[in-house]
């Protein structure tokens, strides 16, 4: 008898879990290695809990009501039950404060797309500790996990949150237009984002000059061809990559560090630095994070905070493709 | 998504599309002289490329998943499978058509249907655009998807009207029908993978460039 189970829901049966299970101790340790202490908080929180982390971005796609009839939630991600756990279990304790964790998430998909409604996350969270040596530090144990995980070539994007909402506000740009044209950005839809800057009322050279800082992304040389396209939010916006860049270079691991210009993720409590992970040998970005100064505050603790989430599910295809092209010798 | 030291993997839409992105492919340097020949290979190599030939509606997909590191097809078609996350980057300005919704040449069923039953029934084979469209315009449909040969389906009765594509208009004039609304404006357009667009960078943006050149041209 076959007995379905929902989409984007799966079993995992005994080979792929013992690589899991390798994958995960070979995070873990290093992890731990590093003064990260694993934490586990519950799958379910109070809806109100998530909504006050995340704000309008609101991710969480399964709520219900419990037996007391309290709207309960289905985590989506993390970052907002560790900052609730910190400022609930470590508000009176000094920081910085150090936790990882390996854990299930839950999203809503697009039906047969073959997304996932429940996917584990491997990651970290570095709370009391400010840029840039909160970001270099988070960067390191980034490279260190890819490197645990088999995935050397695997690149770290670093981009800003800031720079086009303060771009935009310098722009003169209205709050609704400004929501359009980021969404635009997010998405990369250039030539969108071409037409609702243009329709906002703004110049055409100012214009190009915002399509083309989308498009630079590379090495150090990136940070000087940015300041050419000038105005002060960019200017702000390098000084902060650059005492990024700059700290990742003193710790040597700024080889695999893309500055892009053009990142921008769809959470919103980032601020500063964004992170994004990819490797050559897949398609779709492996993970990501940033700094989110602002978020512990929601939670009534002033204190900055940094981190990344992997995606445990596809760092396996990944490492898999990387060695499936290592055989092969391609 | 093909790694570095490996060709750049380009989709290239059969069908309407195929002969003006010939065009601006040879115009950006790319030699297409094996694609124009009669060959049902789908994967040619061509100056440092790989072109691989597709049904338009498949270019988001190969892009999506990496199969493909950059492709081109229409804003139609981007519109229809807006859910598939591809960057966007340029708009090549040749294929232009409208999306439009059509109805019965001299007939006013479309209006009859929203008086009286409160909703049209209109017969698509975008059925996302057409329902982003009525939703947003505040007016309820009942929507009905056809693969084929849609401006068929309201003489024999299927739907008020369509959804539909259209280019010079002739087949609508041809089948009795007649524009009523106008939805969007569609080109070609030039999109890349998400990691293709990071991890081959370089690549990309000087193949964006030549094709922004050749196709002002």
């Amino acid at each position: 008898m076959i007995h379905p189970i929902p989409p984007g829901t799966r079993d995992v049966l005994p080979d792929e879990m013992r690589e899991l299970r390798r994958l995960k101790n070979a995070l873990i340790d290093v992890f731990e290695g590093r003064g990260y202490g694993e934490v586990a908080t519950p799958a379910l929180e109070y809806d109100e809990v998530l909504t006050r982390g995340e704000g309008r971005s609101y991710n969480a796609a399964y709520r219900f009501f419990d037996e007391g009839g309290e709207l309960l939630a289905l985590r989506s991600e993390m970052t907002v039950p560790i900052a609730r756990l910190v400022a609930t279990r470590y508000a009176g304790a000094q920081p910085p404060h150090r936790f990882c964790y390996l854990a299930g998430a839950y999203r809503a998909v697009n039906p047969q797309r073959g997304e996932m409604r429940e996917f584990v996350q491997a990651g970290v969270e570095l709370i009391g500790a400010p840029a840039p040596a909160g970001t270099v530090e988070v960067v390191e144990v980034l490279e260190a996990a890819l490197d645990a995980a088999g995935l050397g070539r695997a690149v770290i994007g670093l981009g800003d949150a800031d720079l086009y909402r303060q771009l935009l506000e310098e722009l003169g740009v209205g709050d609704e237009a400004r929501d359009a044209i980021l969404a635009s950005l997010a998405a990369h839809d250039l030539v969108g984002l071409e037409e609702k800057l243009s329709a906002a009322g703004i110049g055409s050279e100012q214009v190009e000059t915002c399509v083309a800082l989308t498009q630079l992304r590379g090495g150090r040389e990136v940070l000087e061809q940015a300041r050419g396209l000038g105005g002060g939010a960019v200017e702000r916006a390098i000084a902060r990559l650059s005492e990024t860049y700059e700290g990742l270079e003193e710790r040597g691991v700024a080889e695999r560090v893309q500055i892009d210009l053009g990142l921008l993720r769809d959470l919103g409590y980032y601020s500063g630095a964004i992170l994004e992970v990819y490797d050559p040998a897949l398609g779709h970005v492996l993970g990501g994070g940033g700094r989110y100064d602002g978020l512990m505050k929601r939670f009534g603790l002033d204190l900055s905070a940094a981190g990344f989430a992997l995606y445990l599910e596809r760092v396996h295809v990944a490492r898999m493709e990387e060695s499936r092209r290592g055989e092969e010798g391609r | 998504m093909s790694g570095a030291g490996v060709p750049l993997k380009l989709a290239v839409p059969r069908g309407a599309l195929f002969g003006e992105t010939l065009d601006v492919l040879d115009a950006a340097g790319i030699d297409t002289a094996e694609l124009r020949g009669d060959s049902r290979s789908l994967i040619f190599e061509t100056g440092g490329m790989v072109l691989v030939t597709m049904r338009p509606s498949d270019v988001p997909t190969y892009v999506e998943m990496g199969a493909a590191d950059v492709g081109i097809t229409g804003k139609d078609v981007l519109l229809e499978q807006s859910d598939r996350p591809v960057y966007e980057l340029l708009d090549l300005g040749y294929g232009r058509c409208r999306m439009v919704l059509a109805g019965r040449t001299g007939r006013d069923d479309l209006g009859e249907s929203e008086r009286s039953l409160g909703m049209m029934r209109i017969a698509t084979k975008y059925p996302r655009i057409a329902e982003r469209y009525f939703e947003s315009t505040g007016r309820q449909i009942e929507l009905i998807e056809v693969k084929g040969s849609v401006e068929l389906a309201p003489l024999v009765g299927l739907g008020d009207g369509i959804v539909d594509l259209v280019a010079t208009g002739r087949t609508l004039e041809e089948n009795e029908l007649e524009v009523r609304e106008e939805i969007v404006e569609c080109t070609a357009r030039f999109v890349a993978n998400r990691v293709a667009h990071k991890l081959r960078a370089a690549e990309i943006d000087e193949l964006t460039a030549k094709l922004r050149e050749a196709s002002q041209r």
